[in-house]
Formats: structure tokens, sequence, C-alpha cells
């Protein structure tokens, strides 16, 4: 019998390997940014579903708002004005968490429990294990967690996975009145970008593709973008994004490494008692202390 | 407990080893995890309307309780209604955050007057309130009701008067609202619904 509502894929800092036996449906969130209008309902529906209020910001000069991910505010939709093939282009994208299928944060992470990746692709914070080291935020390759002001966990999306858990689409996805986010297996999501990309090349744009980054192992949010080979021109997108070495190293090379001196430390010490028998001081010295001590 | 000063070494040194090495991973704990409860289920759920705006967007809203005798609601969440044909489920950024507005401190709840000379808004009832705009709109049409032009041509105009419509208004509401105002003689006719 499941004890969860979803089947766990891995979990942050702990060896026990998950059941694996049940097969569960991917699913992904797909954006594409080619049909959004930058409306921000999906960032609306996000607070409103998760219980979560962002304090009124000021205007930046910049339809940014706010400018930056939030632990309040989960996702956030980023305007960018660039000029191509001759003509000034508005490319809106909306940031959040891409539920990576190898995910950095949860590399990174060293409390047990906080991080879960499900077997359906989503990536979850679980909050009451979070420790607040903020090490996800260094993992992550989308700079996405943010550490709470308020408690010192890390937030961010969750792809809805209680409403997922529950066969309903994240709130994101539901609200969106041009039908820019839409929500499904992995592979029909992979299919409908598959008819918006034809859609595009039609259009004349020519690069058009899907943004699903090999370096993070393909990722269930994923992007229709109408210049796909070049996604920094999307507020900064990475082109090529993967976990950081210094995550990778410590997390992977490192650690039997560190366990190995761990394990000769003791042995050593084992070693030495056995040789050398306890470090015993001198009877009289330790007399005079204890005299000392008492006066 | 006497503890001399060496065994107080051995326990501070056992309990930081123990600790240290459960830190370290090497206390296997059941992989368990939970997403967080759906948090509407049993919620009541209740088929409404967007206020906002003319397209009159399908709303879910969603309420703690079951309507039983003792059990006061709450609103707690609310969501396009899939099953409105205007938007499928669907909700622009003012509809996704209408639980903001219902439970808005700032929401006005009752009519209020504030009378000339004073900074004060006074709560008054329904009644009131319909009376007194009745009262002041007899009194100004009286006074600036035109019903020939200078050239001498029957125009029956109240230009002294303007009016705005509600934007959840149907059509039907539309229509009498025009069919009455015009009756008046209004001509600055305008709808909040103009998107």
């Amino acid at each position: 019998m499941a004890l969860q509502s979803l089947d766990i894929k891995q979990r942050s800092a702990t060896t026990t390997p998950s059941p694996q036996a049940r097969q569960t449906m991917e699913i992904a969130k797909l954006i594409d940014v080619s049909a959004c209008i930058g409306c921000k309902a999906c960032q609306v529906a996000c607070m409103e579903w998760n219980d979560v209020r962002d304090e009124v910001g000021s205007c930046h000069g910049i339809y940014d708002n706010p400018v930056d991910l939030t632990e309040n505010s989960w996702t956030v939709m980023r305007y960018a004005e660039v000029e191509e093939q001759g003509k000034l282009e508005w490319l809106i994208r909306k940031d959040g968490c891409m539920h990576c299928s190898d995910p950095g944060c949860l590399k990174a992470c060293p409390s047990p429990g906080a991080i879960i990746q499900y077997a359906n692709g989503i990536v979850d914070f679980n909050q009451e294990n979070c420790i607040g080291c903020g090490y996800c935020v260094t993992g992550c390759p989308f700079n996405v967690p943010r550490i709470s002001k308020k408690d010192s966990k890390a937030y961010k999306c969750t792809l809805c996975s209680d409403r997922v858990a529950v066969n309903q689409a994240p709130a994101c996805a539901k609200a969106c009145p041009t039908g820019a986010i839409q929500f499904g297996s992995k592979e029909d999501m992979k299919d409908y970008a598959a008819k918006r990309i034809t859609d595009l090349k039609e259009r004349g744009y020519d690069k058009a593709g899907l943004y699903d980054p090999a370096g993070v192992g393909g990722t269930h949010v994923m992007y229709v973008l109408h210049h796909a080979d070049k996604p920094n021109l999307y507020s900064g997108l990475p082109a090529n994004p993967s976990i950081s070495s210094l995550v990778t190293m410590w997390k992977g090379a490192t650690k039997p490494l560190a366990a190995l001196a761990l394990a000769g430390v003791a042995l050593g010490s084992l070693f030495h008692y056995v040789m050398k028998g306890p470090n015993e001081g001198s009877k009289e010295i330790e007399k005079e202390i204890e005299k000392e001590d008492a006066q | 407990m006497q503890v001399n000063r060496r065994q107080f070494f051995k326990i501070c040194s056992a309990g930081l080893g123990g600790s240290s090495i459960a830190v370290m991973g090497f206390s296997p704990t059941a992989a368990l995890a939970e997403v967080r409860t759906y948090k509407l289920a049993r919620a009541t759920e209740t088929r409404s309307t967007c206020p906002y705006c003319s397209v009159a967007c399908g709303l879910l809203v969603y309420s703690t309780g079951d309507r039983s005798k003792n059990s006061q609601s709450e609103i707690i969440h609310v969501e396009g209604d899939p099953d409105n044909p205007v938007n499928r489920g669907t909700l622009c950024p003012k509809g996704a955050g209408v639980r903001d507005m219902m439970q808005s401190k700032d929401r006005l709840k009752w009519p209020e007057v504030r009378e000339p000379g004073t900074n004060e808004w006074k709560r008054i009832s329904w009644h009131d309130a319909i009376e007194r705009i009745t009262k002041h709109m007899k009194a100004d049409r009286d006074k600036n009701f035109v019903t020939q032009n200078k050239d001498g041509v029957t125009v029956n105009r109240w230009p002294t008067f303007a009016a705005l419509a509600a934007s959840a208004a149907t059509n039907e509401g539309g229509y009498i609202t025009v069919k009455m105002l015009r009756t008046l003689g209004v001509t600055q006719l305008d709808t909040q619904a103009r998107i």
C-alpha cells in the first residue's frame, strides 16, 4: 500500500530507496510563450490557491510585478523587449520552478525529506522538514527557490501537487485565459508543443522549438519558444542549464571520500586504543588538580 | 546523579558522536512524504458569476461547511467554472483574485451618505438611500430639464444627470436600464463594462 497519495521517486538526504514498482504517469506543464498576453492571471490564481499573498510593491518602470520571484510569488511574468529580425518583439515568459527530472535543489539539500521528487515528475518542498540552509537556492540552475523572511524556510512552485494528486490541473494552468499554459501527461504536452511549433514555423519563426533542457534530465515545465535557438532572449532563460559542478562534486565524489576518511579515523582510533591503551594521566597530577578544583 | 569531570567528557563526546552520525545520514528513515491535503474536499461548491465585467465569467465559489443549520460558511476559494460556456474554467487576473475583493476590509456592504457640510459617512438603510436618491433626481430634473432647444425643436433632455450602469448586468438588465434612463431624458449613459 502506498503511504502517500503520490508515489515518491527520491527524497533529499535519504539513502533508503523509495518503492519503484508502480508505474505513474509523468505529467508536465507546457507554457506556450507565443500565446501569452502577460495578463498575470496565473500569478493571481497561484497566490489564491496556495494561500500566499505578496506585499504590494512599487512600480519599477517595467511590467514585471513583483520584479523577482519571492517566497510568496512562486511564479512571475518576465517581460523582455528585444529586436529580432528587424522587428520589436515583446517576449513574455512565465518564470517559476521547472520541476527538473534531475533536480539540483534536491541534490544539494542536506535535510532528509525536505525536498521530494514524486514519480509523476513534481519536485516539492516540504517546509516541515526544511532547515532553511538555502542550499537549494545554490543548487537550482534556474535560481527559483526563495527563503521566507517570516519562517526562514524555502518556498517555490509545487506544480499544485495537492491539485494534481486529485487529478486537477495546477491553478495557473486552469486560469490561463489564452490557453498559453497547458497541462497533461508529458507525452501529450510534447505532442501539443509539436503542433504549436509547426504553426509558428509556418508563421515565419524558423527557429521555433520546445525548451526541455537535457542538462537537467528534461523538465516537467516546458516552454514553446519562437526563438528556441536563443533562450537567453527570454529574460535570461539558460541555454544549457546544469547542476553546479560544486554541488555535483560535493554530493557525488566527495561524499564517499568523506565517509572513507570518517571510517579511517574511527579505525585508527581503535588501533591506537588496542596498541597504546587508554590515555592515562598520572594519578598524582590528577589529585593535585582535583584539590585545586575543590578550593 | 554525581558526574565527575572525566565522565562528563565521556557523555559529551558520546552525544556529539551519535548526533553527528545521525546528521550525516547514517540513521535511515522511511521515505515518507505527503502533499498538502486537498483543501476543497467536502467544501460547499456554489456556482456564481464574476462581478467585474460584462464577459460575466462563470465562477465556482468554495466555502466552508455544508450549509447545515449551525455551521456558518466562509468563502475559502474561488476558481473558474469549467461548465460555463463563456470562460470554460479560465479567469483573468481580476476574476482569479475575486475572493480578495469579496473579503476586502474596504468593501462597501451597505449604503452610506455624506451629507453637505460634513466629512463623515453615515450608514443608512436601503430604503432611505433609494428615497434620498430619488428625491435628488426629481429635484434636479425639475430644475434642469430641457424640453426644446434654442431652435424650438423638442428634445426632452436632462443634461445635468449622468448614469453609470453596473458591469455584470445581463442583456435584459441592460435593456431595462437604458429604457428607463432614456425615458427620463438622460443623454450621458455609460457602463463600467467597456472592456
